[in-house]
């Protein structure tokens, strides 16, 4: 085991991970603990763009995409973060540009924008032009340009350590972060590292769905972690599913395709949106567009022989704006499915692409324990985190924002503290619990496989808990969680060696997704509405006099070792807009 | 190849019978082995799998990895071609595994599948990509610019001079160009195509004002004019950038001395 000291320790290096590092390394001694090379973080698969009331090419304003936001999200937002989010919005692109981002330019040189879902002029007027983009490709301009001015500012990074303990330390009473425990992939060698603060932006949870936009390695690392140590996870019942994924696979196909002018049509060539959100059809919030889609699927009006997906089409769009504002996409649909889009439709089904919940964060990403109660040192920003700025579903291009905003913040609020504050003591055995958790999952003899529990779940979570549910469903799923946590227990790896064993990463990530799943799923059910992302057939209203109100889950501990869920409430902060029914 | 063989045939088991309207076919992945925790050399190891020809080699190596040989060891993240951690040498030649799909490579014979050459090998598939990264931070791989007051807003660029350096803008940094490079395998040093690409991205921008300095860096003897325009880097590249042009323009402005 080895000890590393620095002020501040950040884990994750995608877009928030590396924005909170740009600004921590100015400020403190950084390391950036990450499990993948920073490049591969999934920040890099994101395409449409970055929302900000530039008004370059139409009037627009910062209060206008408030509203969009806190409307988005089903007014469950915190609309204080929401207003930050909007204002900061303008700076953080302004920013980007100057570190180098290549945005697609207007004829005047300056940034250009397109439309996207939910985002309106004059609260709900009519569509405006508000996403900074980089043809489909601005998460990956956005990965690179932090990343190369992370290598500008000599940011220090840890590649392939993978964090598997946060340390929690009681101070007079109050919890503290000590710093955290890592897993170095290349040498299987566990690496305690003592921070006065720590950041936390290790992306989203989305493995435990199987159709999914996301990556293989997103499996709620950063989540799991504070978690199992007691902290709360907010409104983990929320979670987007992307109208527009490539059928049966998930890959993400941007928004932009219908910002640029696409539309979904049914087996009958009928441009069903306009039925579900007359003004803004296609653009429509992706909660209300991934509904209508299963909507047309479920009363038989879907695609293909078994009914089962819609087209998106851009055939009617001229090629030439394809190949300029959309080019991966639309190789990803001559790659992955052998059709050619300038000719024909592509068919699409909703993916689970974000989760709105996470780890709760104030508006300069301090993490809390309860309600109100800040853990000194301890911060989160981006998909990891929640603040909340989406509410209960996010508008497309607000999460490339928010971790530009709050990455930003994050890094800055972190830094001055590690400036200020004194070392946590390390508790004595640090690193027991991972220790014991890698030996006993090297050891076990078990019968049960990785690939199967995980395959169960995800099954699982797509017939249960994805865009409709009902307190059958999410009853069912809870019970399978319950036996596959069970079963997990007896998993063991075939690998048992100590070099890069990926076999035993599996292993690891499967717990924390199955923690994770099981306190998704235990929301859920508590929450007797729909609101945004979460969808009851059995509570088809959003029910503001109950559920206007965040959730919060603990795990507790009884003392003879039995674990259960706990749930909580949290209020949500109003301040300019009274909840109104939501209309597109 | 004078390394033994392992035949895992029998493990993996016959094709079942009555999957005639299956889209499955039995394909044999023949995937070079290297663990120097249990042997100081790498061997071939052919595992034969059900498949369908429209997965991706990628779906292949999970599902050995799943049902078949936990310790088979690759990097993976995003699965559709934007992270750039699976460049392997897929039947000799630099792809990544996400973006190829089996139907593209004859099934019908055994796929072989390794690590990329030029990098060392550390288990299996897994490369140390250290030295590849080290060569992309000596470019300096930022936007410099000389400004005392920095603009309030952003800085203006032409569409025109957008699109100069647009087609290096797309590169991943996944090292199927320069681990396809001869010149690279051959000596190490040599900055190798991708770093290359990553300079360019920054000397053609009308934005940046160190375009003489990086041209300095190139113009090393370990820089573009080791290049022996062999092309191999433009047909690894899974984002179809021009890389070899890219580096012919390099060396024209070095000779010219005009961006």
């Amino acid at each position: 085991m080895k000890i590393h000291k620095y002020d501040t320790v950040i884990v994750g290096a995608g877009g928030a991970g590396m924005r909170a590092a740009i600004e921590a390394t100015k400020r403190s001694r950084t390391a950036v603990l990450t499990k993948l090379y920073p490049t591969r973080s999934h920040t890099g698969a994101a395409q449409g763009g970055m929302a900000a009331a530039l008004a370059n090419v139409e009037e627009d304003n910062w209060e206008w995409h408030t509203f969009d936001t806190v409307k988005g999200g089903d007014y469950l937002v915190d609309q204080d973060a929401a207003e930050i989010l909007a204002k900061e919005a303008i700076d953080s692109v302004l920013d980007l540009e100057k570190m180098g981002l290549p945005f697609n330019r207007t004829p005047d040189g300056t940034i250009d924008q397109r439309r996207f879902g939910g985002h309106s002029r004059n609260h709900g007027e009519a569509p405006v032009r508000r996403s900074c983009y980089a043809a489909d490709r601005t998460g990956h301009m956005i990965l690179q340009t932090l990343y190369q001015n992370c290598v500008k500012e000599g940011v220090e990074f840890f590649n392939e350590f993978y964090v598997l303990d946060q340390l929690i330390v009681e101070v007079d009473g109050v919890k503290h972060s000590a710093g955290v425990v890592a897993y170095e992939l290349a040498t299987g060698e566990i690496h305690v590292f003592q921070a006065k603060a720590v950041i936390y932006a290790s992306g989203g949870t989305g493995k435990f769905f199987k159709v999914t936009s996301n990556a293989h390695t997103l499996t709620g690392d950063g989540q799991a972690a504070v978690y199992r140590r007691g902290l709360p996870l907010e409104d983990m019942e929320f979670f987007q599913f992307h109208p527009t994924g490539i059928w049966r696979m998930g890959i993400l196909l941007t928004e932009g395709a219908r910002g640029e002018g696409g539309i979904l049509r049914n087996k009958d060539g009928e441009r069903f949106m306009e039925k579900y959100a007359p003004v803004m059809k296609d653009l429509a919030s992706r909660d209300v567009v991934s509904r209508s889609i299963y909507t047309e699927i479920r009363e038989g009006r879907g695609c293909g022989p078994e009914g089962d997906h819609v087209y998106l089409d851009l055939t009617h769009l001229p090629p030439e704006q394809l190949d300029a504002k959309l080019p991966d996409i639309t190789e990803f649909a001559r790659t992955y499915l052998g059709i050619e889009p300038y000719t024909d439709p592509i068919p699409i089904q909703p993916t689970a692409h974000y989760a709105m919940g996470g780890i709760p964060t104030n508006v300069e990403g301090e993490v809390l324990s309860d309600n109100t109660t800040v853990v000194p040192g301890l911060y989160a920003a981006g998909e990891v985190a929640c603040v909340s700025v989406h509410g209960a579903n996010r508008l497309g291009t607000n999460s490339l924002l928010d971790i530009n905003v709050f990455g930003r913040r994050a890094g800055i609020a972190a830094a001055e503290y590690s400036a200020k504050a004194g070392y946590v003591e390390l508790p004595e055995n640090p690193a027991e619990q991972v220790v014991n958790q890698v030996e006993r999952l090297r050891a076990s003899t078990g019968t049960e496989r990785v690939a199967e529990i995980r395959r169960e779940l995800q099954e699982c979570m797509d017939a249960n808990v994805m865009v409709f549910r009902t307190e059958q469903t999410i009853k069912t799923a809870v019970e399978k969680i319950a036996e596959l946590r069970e079963r997990y227990k007896n998993v063991s790896v075939q690998d048992k060696g100590k070099r890069f064993n990926t076999d035993l990463l599996e292993a690891i990530e499967l717990g924390n997704l199955l923690d994770l799943a099981e306190v998704m799923a235990v929301s859920a059910l508590a929450r007797k509405e729909s609101r945004g992302g979460h969808y009851r057939e059995d509570y088809p209203n959003r029910d503001d006099v109950n559920f206007m109100r965040h959730t919060m889950a603990y795990r507790e501990v009884g003392e003879d070792g039995t674990e259960s869920i706990r749930l909580d409430y949290k209020p949500v902060v109003q301040t300019r807009y009274q909840p109104m029914e939501r209309k597109y | 190849m004078a390394t033994p063989t392992l035949d895992k045939a029998d493990a993996a088991g016959a094709p079942e019978p009555g999957f005639a309207d299956s889209p499955y076919i039995t394909a044999t992945f023949r995937i070079r082995r290297f663990n120097p925790e249990v042997s100081a050399d790498a061997v071939w190891e052919d595992f034969q799998i059900q498949i369908d020809p429209k997965e991706r080699v990628l779906d292949a190596l999970h599902k050995i990895k799943w049902d078949e040989d936990g310790t088979l060891t690759f990097r993976r993240s995003c699965a559709h071609g934007i992270c750039g951690s699976d460049a392997m040498r897929i039947n000799g030649k630099n792809r990544l595994a996400c973006k190829t799909l089996i139907k593209d490579l004859n099934p019908a014979k055994p796929i072989t599948v390794e690590a990329i050459k030029g990098l060392t090998v550390l288990k299996d598939l897994v490369v140390d990509m250290d030295p590849f990264f080290q060569a992309y931070r000596d470019v300096m791989p930022f936007l410099i610019t000389k400004d005392t007051n920095e603009p309030t807003r952003e800085r203006l660029q032409s569409a025109e001079d957008r699109e100069r350096f647009d087609d290096t803008t797309k590169c991943i940094l996944c090292a199927a160009c320069t681990s396809s490079c001869p010149v690279f395998w051959n000596d190490g040093q040599y900055f190798g195509p991708a770093a290359i690409v990553n300079a360019h991205r920054f000397i053609f921008d009308s934005r940046d004002e160190a375009g003489e300095q990086r041209l300095e860096i190139l113009n090393d003897k370990d820089g573009v004019w080791r290049c022996r325009t062999t092309f191999n880097c433009t047909d690894a590249c899974p984002r179809g950038i021009e890389v070899t042009k890219a580096i012919q323009e390099v060396k024209r402005a070095l000779i010219t001395r005009r961006i």
